[in-house]
């Protein structure tokens, strides 16, 4: 049961996810016609905040909750790999309307048709597995 | 009460964003989303096909509960904590979306041309939702991450190839909502 707070973090993420309307797909589509500072001001600050955290992880002043220093695991390297899997990865943002966490959040909302994205996302992902070592990095 | 019930503002949602990439970090673990769909892989059996999937997935349970969660998260905010369903996008993007063929904009979460039942048991609507998936699930594992990790985390982190993969992201979505999506409907 030692789980339950991540489940309990998630409930949190959805919530927010729901009410800030992050899940909706007019939010994505008006963020790329730079037509709101809404989601904007969401990543922004959460960033500028979230350097916040980093720092204090990173000079010890936090550790976790068992005592233990936070490390945070860095970035795989390489061009290719970031742009090319970041073009990919946009183009079906906008698609979508939705990344990875909103997707579920989106079904918990009742949103029956986000199974075929969930479905094609796990897919995407097999299909990563397999072709990995033919593509560039 | 009347706050929680209202669409809460950006200067609310990015703190709280902050705060659950602090806690996961707090308790031992990390913020990332899309790791999970290579967890589904392993969790199928996608190990009989490459080594890539042979991984103990229970190590990742933990990030199997966040979804759980964010899933029932979804369920609540929308069930008893959201009065009504418009969002009051930009009245210019509501216009630009009439003229690419998606009607009443903002008057649902959703547009239905994408996302209606009816609309996905039509082969080019399924194909949309698939295609769509596709790229997300792809993209997101060959650039190592997605909005959670390398937009949120990454990017707090000042890591570069958190930045580069951001980039792209825009790009790709520059693209679709652009060039792409005003031919599809």
């Amino acid at each position: 049961m030692k789980n339950i707070k991540f489940f309990l973090v998630g409930i949190l993420f959805g919530i927010v996810m729901s009410k800030a309307e992050i899940i909706s797909w007019y939010r994505i589509y008006e963020m790329f016609k730079f037509q709101s500072f809404h989601m904007y001001g969401i990543i922004g600050s959460a960033v500028l905040i979230g350097m916040v955290s980093m720092f204090l992880f990173r000079k010890k002043v936090v550790k976790t909750f068992e005592g233990k220093e936070i490390h945070v695991p860095p970035k795989k390297k390489g061009l290719y790999r970031n742009l090319l899997g970041g073009i990919l990865f946009g183009l079906g943002w906008a698609l979508a309307g939705a990344c990875p966490g909103p997707m579920f959040v989106l079904l918990g909302k009742g949103v029956v048709s986000i199974l075929v994205v969930i479905f094609g996302a796990t897919l995407g992902a097999f299909l990563y597995g397999l072709f990995k070592d033919k593509i560039p990095h | 009460m009347d706050f929680i019930l209202q669409p809460w503002p950006w200067y609310v949602a990015g703190p709280i964003i902050a705060l659950i990439m602090f806690l996961l970090f707090y308790f031992g673990e990390r913020f990332g989303v899309s790791s999970n769909l290579e967890t589904f892989c392993a969790i199928g059996g996608a190990g009989k096909f490459t080594d890539y999937f042979k991984i103990d997935w229970k190590q990742n349970k933990w990030n199997l509960m966040f979804v759980a969660g964010a899933i029932t998260g979804g369920f609540i905010a929308s069930t008893w904590l959201t009065t009504s369903n418009v969002v009051a996008i930009n009245p210019q993007t509501v216009k630009d979306l009439a003229n690419i063929g998606i009607e009443n904009a903002g008057a649902t979460y959703m547009p239905k041309e994408i996302f209606s039942i009816s609309t996905m048991l039509t082969l080019k609507g399924f194909l949309i939702l698939l295609v769509a998936g596709l790229m997300v699930g792809f993209g997101a594992r060959w650039a190592g991450g997605c909005t959670s990790g390398h937009a949120i985390t990454g990017l707090s982190n000042l890591e570069l190839p958190s930045l580069i993969s951001v980039i792209g992201f825009f790009i790709g979505g520059l693209i679709m909502t652009w060039y792409i999506l005003p031919l599809l409907f």
